[in-house]
């Protein structure tokens, strides 16, 4: 009794007089205090997605020229060029050889140089010799007579014509546009072409391709055994040694740095087993690997929350225990797990760490034709064209990263939507 | 006739067993009554016969696959063509590689003339195995098979046996993960070996020089390699566990708070999802936006302010690593603030403190734990990032305090000594899977340690 009870002396019998400057200051100030933590959350947040939208719109902005490209009219004629190439040539046998050995280039220079003086060749990309060879191949009529085509701008009028290039190329883009010799339009070649040395000539395709056959590994791989063994820890297995070591397991594999799987993809898959190097099998099996342990912790996520009342229910009407999980459980957690796939594959995609391990870094001008030839993917396609010293390459590289974010974002709203559609609370 | 066409081959049998099976206990399962009633399903008995029918001549195909190889090249060097070919060596290995692309119709152009005549001996042995092997899967197939559905019988117990195999292929898939994390550890810690068989341990985790380059020739000067990689491990301190917290640590948590603890519900659930999206947008994209928009930025303030800073600046790689941590931070602290039980915040709420006081003093440190852990999973997160630090951080390694200094970190060094021309039995690239080591365990224990506190702390509220 005596402990509880304070001493008179130390309690003040006054009581607190609220309504005193004192305690209004005081108020105020807790007051005060209180807005200004609330404002520093706000603006901690807002700082976060003020940093998103800059993110987005630096790239956006940069790449949104990528997607265009600027052509000059050039006029070939080419009886008089010194092209000896003859229309019926190109329709038989030996047509590619022909072709081949044509000398478009210096086609180009001359009728350039015709045109636009000596300063013409520089007007024109080092690709388009191979435009006017496409052109040529597709119609040999043209040939025969004089045609207007329009080829590639050289990369500094690209840049000129977009937006502001240097002093010479704006003079020469000046030039151009008063005789409306130059026009902007869609690239095309972008979106079908493979990578190249011209910023004006790459294209995103090759390296789509690549990362569409390494997903496929992924999936056909990650799926089954993510999903297995999901069904397995939550469903089956005994609590002992065994079943502690795989839960460990899988969920340090989630936690381990991606690039420690490109190391392990290089010291198994190339040098122990001599696979394929820069192939998309390869690059495939790694993030496999990496993708699993995703896929097992969402799967079981999903299976725990489906009610024991039907595993109950379907035992109780005689169903084996294999049959209530494949029949039962599985069905009704597969939205959960799709939904943990598509994000686990959405990681899997923008990871570069481990391609470049596996040496997907080379340099690779055409789609690759299957899984097990050389290839590249879209994240280290981005890697490579960030590294390229000419100014053209930096809106490809934003517009390669504008592709590959829509892709993401497809994924995920796919992933969000399914969560929506079929997700059920019990 | 190749391989892949025998196991399809087989794959169609398997088809066909299931089905002839499966129609053989319907007929049986569905005429009688209580006396004749089937112990399994039909569809149980077909799984029972298609396995019998398809697994064994797929383990036989598996091996031949392999055996054939030899068989084909061994009947080759025996035929008589074979003794024109010259002694061991590089020749001889050519010639043998043009005549199996010549006899597959891989190419059709040789650059030795001895490689026409192989062909023909190579294509005549590589049809004779395959025929071996196609008659062999066949009759392992139909004989499996046969056999299995002669078991087929209201008594005979097949689901008990499919289902068996069931558990077996579940335990082997969730055993892939262990094998993986055993391939991690083995190939990291064979190649380590290997390193520090040339390089001592003590120098290399304790050395204070980092130039991995090796003199390629003998007698070259200078440059014969160092490998003290304290260096790359401040480096990676420096970016990943300071710059990048003193960023994600206020900016999380605060983010964390406002959502949970002011935030209206329609805020939060746009928010939180915006919040997300900065995780799930790839690192190699924030490489790009740190080396082309951050790095100039801050070159550029440095200047202003008088100080020399790098185009590769430990602050520019670090602020946009930190960017990309916040919401690991927050999602972390989100949990943590809501574990919380109510009662506690209430109970001060009641005592008249206001929001944010309780916040400060019942909420964060109640919540710290978790708080706690998040961070240390973000920390471990962010040391093992590569791509940000790749394109934006430089390549040499310095030990300095000075954040517009460059500096290079553990996964930096790990790509630089793996990419370009690899000769596996240098210490320059044996030395990336010794740094791999390093960086997964620590990554480990970090996560072990984190985990652990987690796991502590949400014990104590429930």
């Amino acid at each position: 009794m005596s402990s509880l009870a304070l001493a008179p002396e130390t309690v003040d019998p006054t009581p607190t007089d609220w309504a005193g400057a004192e305690m209004r200051a005081r108020i105020r100030r807790r007051y005060g205090a209180e807005r200004l933590f609330k404002l520093i959350g706000l603006t901690a947040i807002l700082i976060s997605a003020g940093f998103l939208a800059f993110l987005l719109v630096t790239m956006v902005g940069n790449g949104a020229r990528g997607f265009t490209q600027s052509e000059v009219r050039l006029d070939v004629d080419f009886p008089r060029s010194s092209l000896f190439l003859d229309p019926a040539a190109l329709r038989g046998f030996g047509a590619a050889q022909a072709l081949a050995g044509a000398d478009f280039e210096r086609v180009v220079n001359e009728a350039a140089t015709a045109q636009y003086g000596q300063s013409g060749p520089s007007l024109f990309s080092q690709g388009a010799r191979l435009r006017l060879r496409d052109a040529v191949r597709d119609d040999p009529d043209l040939l025969s007579g004089r045609s207007t085509i329009w080829l590639p701008a050289a990369t500094a009028i690209d840049i000129a014509a977009k937006s502001s290039g240097t002093a010479a190329a704006e003079t020469a883009y000046d030039r151009l546009a008063a005789v409306e010799a130059i026009r902007t339009g869609l690239n095309w070649s972008f979106l079908t072409g493979a990578d190249s040395t011209d910023p004006t000539l790459v294209g995103i395709w090759g390296a789509f391709k690549g990362s569409l056959l390494t997903m496929i590994v992924t999936i056909v791989l990650a799926f089954p055994i993510g999903v297995l063994s999901a069904v397995y820890l939550e469903e089956y297995a005994l609590r002992n040694r065994w079943t502690d070591i795989i839960e460990v397991s899988i969920n340090n594999l989630a936690a381990v740095p991606s690039i420690i799987f490109g190391l392990l993809g290089l010291a198994v898959f190339l040098n122990f087993m001599h696979l394929p190097r820069s192939a998309p099998l390869v690059g495939g099996l790694t993030l496999a690997l990496m993708t699993m342990p995703v896929i097992v912790i969402a799967g079981r996520n999903a299976i725990k929350s489906v009610p024991p009342s039907i595993r109950d229910a379907a035992l109780g009407v005689g169903a084996s225990r294999v049959q209530v999980v494949f029949h039962h459980v599985l069905p009704l957690a597969l939205p959960g797990i799709l939904t943990g796939t598509i994000i686990g594959m959405a990681r899997a995609l923008g990871e570069t760490a481990p391609l470049l391990m596996i040496g997907m870094r080379a340099f690779i001008a055409a789609p690759p034709g299957g899984l097990s030839e050389p290839a590249t993917a879209l994240p280290v396609q981005i890697f490579l064209w960030s590294d390229e010293v000419s100014r053209g390459f930096v809106e490809k590289t934003s517009a390669a990263i504008i592709v590959l974010l829509a892709f993401l974002l497809a994924m995920n709203g796919l992933a969000i939507y399914l969560r929506n559609r079929f997700e059920t609370r019990w | 006739m190749s391989i892949a066409f025998i196991a399809l081959l087989v794959a169609g049998l398997g088809l066909i067993a299931w089905v002839s099976a499966r129609a053989r206990a319907a007929a049986f399962a569905g005429g009688g009554g209580a006396r004749t009633r089937a112990h399994s399903r039909p569809s149980q008995h077909g799984w029972y016969v298609a396995l019998w029918t398809v697994v064994p001549a797929l383990l036989f195909l598996a091996i031949w696959n392999n055996a054939a190889g030899h068989l084909i090249y061994a009947s080759v060097l025996a035929s008589p063509e074979a003794a024109a070919l010259p002694g061991f060596g590089l020749q001889r290995a050519t010639i043998l590689n043009e005549a199996y692309a010549l006899a597959t119709g891989a190419s059709t152009t040789a650059f030795n003339r001895e490689a026409f005549a192989l062909a023909p001996v190579y294509a005549r042995a590589i049809s004779f195995y395959n025929m071996i092997g196609l008659a062999v899967a066949l009759l392992s197939a139909f004989a499996a098979g046969a056999w299995a559905f002669s078991r087929v019988s209201p008594a005979f117990r097949a689901r008990t046996r499919v289902e068996r195999v069931v558990m077996a292929v579940l335990l082997t898939a969730s055993s892939i993960a262990i094998l993986t994390t055993l391939g991690i550890v083995l190939s990291l810690l064979f190649e380590s070996l290997r390193f520090f068989s040339m390089v001592s341990p003590v120098e290399f985790l304790f050395g204070l020089n980092w130039s991995p380059q090796m003199a390629i020739r003998a007698d070259q000067a200078g440059s014969s390699g160092a490998f003290g990689a304290i260096p790359l491990f401040w480096g990676t301190i420096f970016i990943g566990a300071i710059i990048a917290m003193i960023v994600a640590i206020p900016l999380g948590l605060m983010s964390a708070i406002y959502l949970t603890q002011y935030a209206s519900a329609r805020v939060r659930r746009w928010m939180k999802p915006l919040l997300e999206i900065l995780a799930g947008v790839p690192t190699v994209v924030y490489g790009y936006f740190a080396a082309l928009t951050v790095a100039p930025a801050i070159r550029d303030l440095g200047l202003k302010l008088g100080i020399a800073a790098s185009t590769e600046s430990a602050l520019a790689a670090g602020l946009v690593m930190g960017i990309m941590i916040i919401p690991f931070v927050s999602s972390m602290a989100d949990d943590s603030l809501a574990a919380v039980p109510q009662a506690m915040r209430d109970g001060s709420l009641a005592m008249g403190a206001t929001t944010s006081e309780t916040i400060k003093k019942v909420l964060v440190p109640a919540a710290l734990p978790g708080v706690v852990g998040g961070v240390l999973l973000a920390v471990s997160r962010a040391i093992g990032e590569t791509m940000i630090v790749v394109m934006a951080a430089g390549l040499a390694a310095n030990l300095t305090l000075n954040p517009f200094d460059s500096v290079t970190t553990v996964t930096t060094q790990i790509v630089q000594l793996l990419t370009g021309d690899q000769e596996f039995d240098s210490p320059k690239t044996l030395a990336a899977f010794a740094l791999g080591l390093v960086l997964f365990l620590v990554t480990l224990a970090l996560n072990i340690v984190a985990l652990r506190v987690v796991k502590k702390y949400r014990e104590a509220y429930e």
